[in-house]
């Protein structure tokens, strides 16, 4: 479905990533490993069109995608919900979710339908939806975030650190949550510093060393794997 | 929905207020000044919709007014247009002239934005400064005609011209209103807020901010036809730097990004320039230092400084009925709970 071939991305002279290949099947729930500065946050950059590949090239669905403007991505069925849970603080819960149906907003309907699903999937989101999005708690703003990502009704999802600075008990709801949207047809591609809990629920792992790909396999395999235990593991 | 007519309470006093205004005063220099007033606050509401909203601080658009209102001043003197069909000319080509502008200023962001569009600003002047064959350079452009009549309707008289530009005035009003609350207005607000983060979401950011720039030169251009039309003379000196500052200061006093902050602001500062007019000059001195703190201790204006005082308040009441200020953990919790109880 989306395919990564020796993509780089450069920060004027510096890489910040280095002939990376990726491939995500249909369906699946593909997680990339790493710590701060590993690089996966600008593959993501790179999938979503924020960040132009400097060398490679990406193909969503059969056809390449580099270079696209990021709202001809967003169209094509690719959604980023970015790091640092941003929203538009100042809107409200139930605004926000309508701007992220924004590809779709002249189909009204749908619109509404993908909002009640939403609610559904968050009940908390349907209590506060006429709060400020600014005034939420952690976990019910990276909610937000997700919800909203899902308004656009993308094919693939990619999920940008969902469980930073985030409580363990709300972690582990994130995680849940991300599986079963995964469940219900779209594929998301996951960056994650903690290991374990993604390693959990994902179907294969790429492992991210200071902009380049490391390891890659099976969730079991990455998480037998010695070097990824020391690493991120920490057993 | 309280809140909503609360929201428009305002509004109605102002209208209200501003239409029974000549009853109460007789006096043609209040009215003078007033028109003039709504006159900037069109403009202010144009800049207010780039700046405010969409947070692209244009310092070009002293030099849109400018060409608003040359181009309603040359299509009827020169061209010897009918009024009406000149203004709508005057609005068009400001607006195709923001677009072609646009098309490369908005490459640029923050502060290059600005310095950027201030040069723009200042070609403008230039070009209108020293094209003497078509604008009449520093001598002007002299007897443009006040509107012409509507049926029985004429605007001769300085209380009619009061209320034509009252009713643009009304009428920018209103459009800014359903622009800000459409999907369209917080397009623009997202925009303001991270670029990126809009972008992701899947909103061309270029074509919005075309979109923004050229509704807002279109009323920087009308703001400017009106004022050509009720001066009945123009200078080069309308559209110099100094008038692009003047609608700054109107629109940080009254509010950057709020509906009222055009209004509010503009308002102000001409009432009080006109009470301190015995001071000359040394009225900056005054004007100088009350800013600076404004824009220290209000950095939304006075418009903004409400909002935030409202809503304290709302937020106030909210926490005094039962202790509802619950720590993080509680709070997780309390999702967890409501989580196994809905499925």
């Amino acid at each position: 479905m989306l395919e990564l071939s020796n993509v780089s991305v450069k920060y004027g002279s510096f890489a910040a990533v280095k002939d990376i290949d990726i491939e995500v099947e249909k369906g699946e729930l593909v997680v990339l490993l790493g710590s701060n500065g590993a690089g996966k946050s600008t593959t993501f950059n790179a999938i979503s069109g924020l960040q132009k590949p400097s060398a490679g090239d990406i193909f969503f669905e059969g056809k390449s995608i580099t270079g696209l403007s990021p709202d001809k991505i967003v169209q094509a069925g690719i959604v980023q919900c970015a790091e640092d849970r941003k929203l538009f603080p100042q809107m409200s819960v139930h605004q926000n979710l309508i701007m992220g149906a924004y590809v779709h907003r002249k189909k009204r309907k749908q619109v509404k339908e993908s909002i009640s699903e939403v609610y559904e999937l968050f009940p908390i989101l349907r209590e506060k939806k006429e709060n400020a999005a600014g005034s939420l708690s952690g976990g019910q703003q990276q909610m937000l975030a997700i919800g909203r990502a899902l308004m656009s009704r993308p094919k693939m999802m990619l999920l940008d650190e969902p469980s930073i600075g985030l409580a363990p008990l709300i972690v582990e709801q994130m995680f849940e949550v991300i599986q079963k949207i995964n469940k219900d047809g779209t594929t998301v591609l996951l960056a994650e510093q903690n290991a374990f809990a993604a390693l959990k629920i994902a179907d294969r792992g790429y492992v991210f060393e200071s902009g380049s790909m490391v390891v890659k396999g099976s969730s079991e395999e990455l998480l037998a794997n010695d070097t990824v235990r020391r690493a991120y593991i920490g057993a | 929905m309280g809140a909503y007519l609360k929201k428009r309470g305002w509004m109605i006093g102002f209208i209200l207020l501003a239409v029974v205004f000549p009853f109460l005063s007789q006096n043609d220099y209040f009215l003078h000044v007033l028109t003039l007033a709504f006159i900037w606050m069109i403009a202010v509401y144009g800049l207010n919709l780039l700046a405010g909203y969409t947070g692209y601080l244009s310092l070009a658009h002293a030099g849109f007014f400018a060409i608003g209102a040359y181009a309603l001043g040359l299509l009827t003197v020169k061209a010897g247009l009918n009024y009406w069909i000149a203004l709508v000319l005057a609005c068009v080509i400001t607006s195709a002239i923001g677009f072609v502008v646009g098309l490369v200023a908005l490459r640029t962001r923050e502060h290059f934005f600005a310095i950027y569009t201030l040069c723009v600003g200042y070609i403008i002047y230039l070009v209108i400064d020293k094209w003497d064959s078509l604008t009449g350079g520093v001598r002007g452009l002299i007897g443009i005609p006040a509107p012409t009549a509507i049926g029985p309707i004429s605007f001769e008289t300085p209380l009619s011209q009061y209320y034509l530009i009252l009713f643009f005035l009304l009428a920018t009003i209103l459009i800014m209103y359903r622009i800000i609350h459409s999907l369209t207005g917080r397009t623009f607000i997202a925009i303001r807020n991270s670029e990126d983060l809009a972008q992701t979401i899947g909103i061309s950011t270029m074509k919005n901010k075309l979109l923004v720039f050229v509704l807002s030169t279109f009323f920087a251009g009308l703001a400017g036809a009106l004022y050509a039309s009720f001066i009945r003379f123009i200078g080069p000196d309308i559209g110099y730097i100094t008038i692009i500052f003047d609608f700054l200061t109107y629109l940080l006093v009254g509010g950057l990004g709020t509906l009222a902050g055009p209004i509010v602001g503009t308002f102000l500062i001409v009432s009080v320039s006109q009470s301190l007019q015995f001071l000359q000059d040394y009225r900056m001195l005054i004007f100088g230092p009350l800013l600076t703190i404004l824009i220290i201790f209000y950095p939304r204006g006075i418009a903004g400084a409400y909002l935030d005082f409202r809503m304290k308040r709302q937020a106030r009441k909210k926490k005094s009925v039962p202790s509802k200020q619950t720590s993080y953990v509680q709070q997780s919790q309390e999702d967890e709970e409501k989580r196994v109880k809905e499925g």
